[in-house]
């Protein structure tokens, strides 16, 4: 449903992503491992439209939606939690919730009640500030805010940054049901053990080139990955 | 004493209405600001074109059609703007922004020359407002007295668009975080667009009400009032709308209660009068020594 296929992004004249292509089926939960400075979140950034690429080609359910505008690919269905939740500290919980339907004109009361099942916090907490919200409760916010849009790809930047354990576990439980839902997940991380375990695909990201790539199952037990991933 | 309370309550008055009046030209000011962090110093010569539109339309047009036109021109100015000047800069640093903006100010002054060859405009008489009424015994415009009701009710107004509509969230949200709002399909090209096209609405009413008190436009007249309106929303915590309308009414009410302090006194008028705007300024300095962020403003959330 989602492919990119010979992407070089540059900040200046710093090459931040190399020639990259991959693909994302629909259905599936996909990551992007690498270590510091990879080129992972410049990746999520440009097929977003924040960035424009200097080459290659993204196109999603056969469309090419190179270079468009944030806006445009949101319109298309395709959604990015960024790195470090970016929730507005001044809006409240149901004002974040409901921005994330900017662009939607149909009643969004059914997708608020599923967020809110999703997470039982943001509903206790609808009226407090984004601001005021401790770490986990803002990283669901930003899951949440990004759920509202509907969207058929959403794309995922280290949700697990910064967060205790046991909540890291239940934002990947979390991810697990998206996807039972039916959304597609491209999925970011610097914990690369937890996003094998739930990737179907995984690809290797080092110095904005992708240099490994397989199941996740199989990836998780290659010799090089747990070397320089899994710290084992 | 009879007399006493006259002078008082007249200059008090007009303190009232004048400062409404710089509250309505402040928030364009403070609007801009707060989604931009820019200081957009063609904003008091926006409100000048919107007197001399006034003054030129009015005479070949009937004011039921000329005041609502004025109002719509001058949006279209405030939009032009912004179109031409400012959004080509969007990733420029913000001194070329800012120096596009004393560009834009110069252009609409030797503008404005051009067209009046430098003379002072008579400005219309606006019927109702020009009238005179006399409350408790002072006597004074309509003006005086429909400007600082006027100025609460569109404050309100506005107030509740950016609570509670989904224009006023985007631009909260825009006034944030560029980057995020346009992760949620937010066009911030369009908020900002609109956010000046309020601020210019608002200083077009400000200018039928303004310059119906002084009754001349020339091509510097943006000049004073406008640089009274940016030290209200500097005042008041730049960014800030309630700031920067209370930090016009106390501006407002200062400077005539300075040149009203000439008569109660008994001292000798022109002195005191001449000082109003000096005073002005040094009562901004000394707040801002005192609170460096204004009355109501954020704490320094510089913008990444
Ligand atoms: N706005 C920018 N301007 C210039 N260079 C940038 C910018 N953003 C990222 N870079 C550079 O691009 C490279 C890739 O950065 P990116 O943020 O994509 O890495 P990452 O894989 O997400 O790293 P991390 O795991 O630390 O988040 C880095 O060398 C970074 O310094
Ligand atoms: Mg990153």
């Amino acid at each position: 449903m989602f492919e990119i296929k010979g992407l070089s992004v540059n900040y200046g004249g710093i090459e931040a992503v190399r020639d990259i292509s991959f693909t994302v089926e629909e259905g599936t939960i996909v990551t992007l491992i690498g270590a510091n400075g990879a080129g992972k979140s410049t990746t999520l950034r440009t097929i977003a439209g924040l960035v424009k690429p200097r080459t290659g080609s993204i196109s999603f359910m056969g469309e090419n939606i190179t270079g468009k505008d944030p806006s445009y690919i949101v319109g298309k269905g395709i959604t990015l939690v960024p790195e470090g939740r970016k929730i507005f500290p001044d809006l409240t919980v149901m004002e974040n919730l409901r921005i994330g339907a900017y662009l939607r004109s149909d009643s969004i009361e059914d997708d608020l009640e599923m967020v809110f099942s999703l997470f039982p916090r943001l509903r206790e907490r609808s009226w407090q500030y984004g601001g005021t919200l401790s770490g986990g409760e803002q990283q669901m916010l930003a899951v949440g805010r990004a759920l509202m849009s509907r969207p058929k790809l959403m794309m995922m930047d280290e949700p697990s940054l910064g967060l205790a354990p046991l909540i890291v576990r239940d934002i990947f439980s979390i991810i697990r049901r998206i996807k039972e839902e039916g959304v597609t997940i491209l999925l970011v991380e610097q914990n690369a053990n937890m996003a094998l375990q739930v990737a179907d695909m995984a690809y290797v990201m080092e110095t904005g080139r992708i240099t490994l790539s397989g199941p996740g199952n199989e990836l998780i037990k290659d010799e090089a990955v747990k070397k320089a991933y899994l710290g084992k | 004493m009879v007399e006493f309370f006259h002078h008082n309550l007249s200059y008090f008055l007009s303190g009232i209405s004048v400062g409404g009046q710089y509250a309505l030209i402040a928030i364009g000011y403070t609007m801009v600001y707060g989604i931009l962090r820019l200081i957009n110093f063609a904003h008091g010569d926006v409100f000048m074109c919107a007197g001399l539109m006034m003054v030129y339309l009015s005479a070949s047009l009937p004011f039921v059609i000329s005041v609502p036109l004025v109002l719509v021109l001058t949006v279209v100015l405030g939009f032009i703007i912004e179109r031409v000047a400012y959004r080509p800069l969007r990733s420029a640093p913000r001194m070329s922004v800012m120096i596009s903006a004393i560009g834009v100010s110069y252009l609409l002054q030797n503008a404005a020359l051009y067209f009046t060859g430098g003379l002072a405009k008579v400005y219309p008489e606006i019927p109702f407002l020009s009238s005179s009424v006399t409350i408790w015994g002072a006597t004074t415009r309509v003006v005086t007295i429909v400007t600082p009701f006027l100025t609460v009710i569109l404050v309100v107004l506005l107030s509740l668009l950016i609570k509670h509509t989904k224009i006023g969230m985007a631009m909260r949200a825009v006034s944030r975080d560029f980057e995020t709002s346009q992760l949620m399909g937010i066009k911030i090209n369009r908020v900002i667009s609109i956010t000046f096209m309020i601020g210019s609405l608002l200083a077009a009413v400000a200018s039928f009400l303004y310059f119906t008190n002084y009754a001349s436009v020339t091509p510097s007249s943006g000049a004073m009032p406008g640089l009274k309106a940016f030290v209200a929303a500097v005042f008041g915590g730049i960014g800030s709308i309630p700031g920067a309308v209370i930090g016009a009414f106390i501006i407002g009410i200062c400077e005539n209660i300075i040149k009203g302090g000439a008569s109660i006194f008994g001292i000798p008028g022109s002195g005191w009068t001449t000082f109003s705007d000096a005073f002005t300024f040094a009562f901004l300095i000394v707040v801002l020594v005192v609170k460096p962020t204004g009355l109501f403003g954020e704490k320094s959330v510089d913008k990444v």
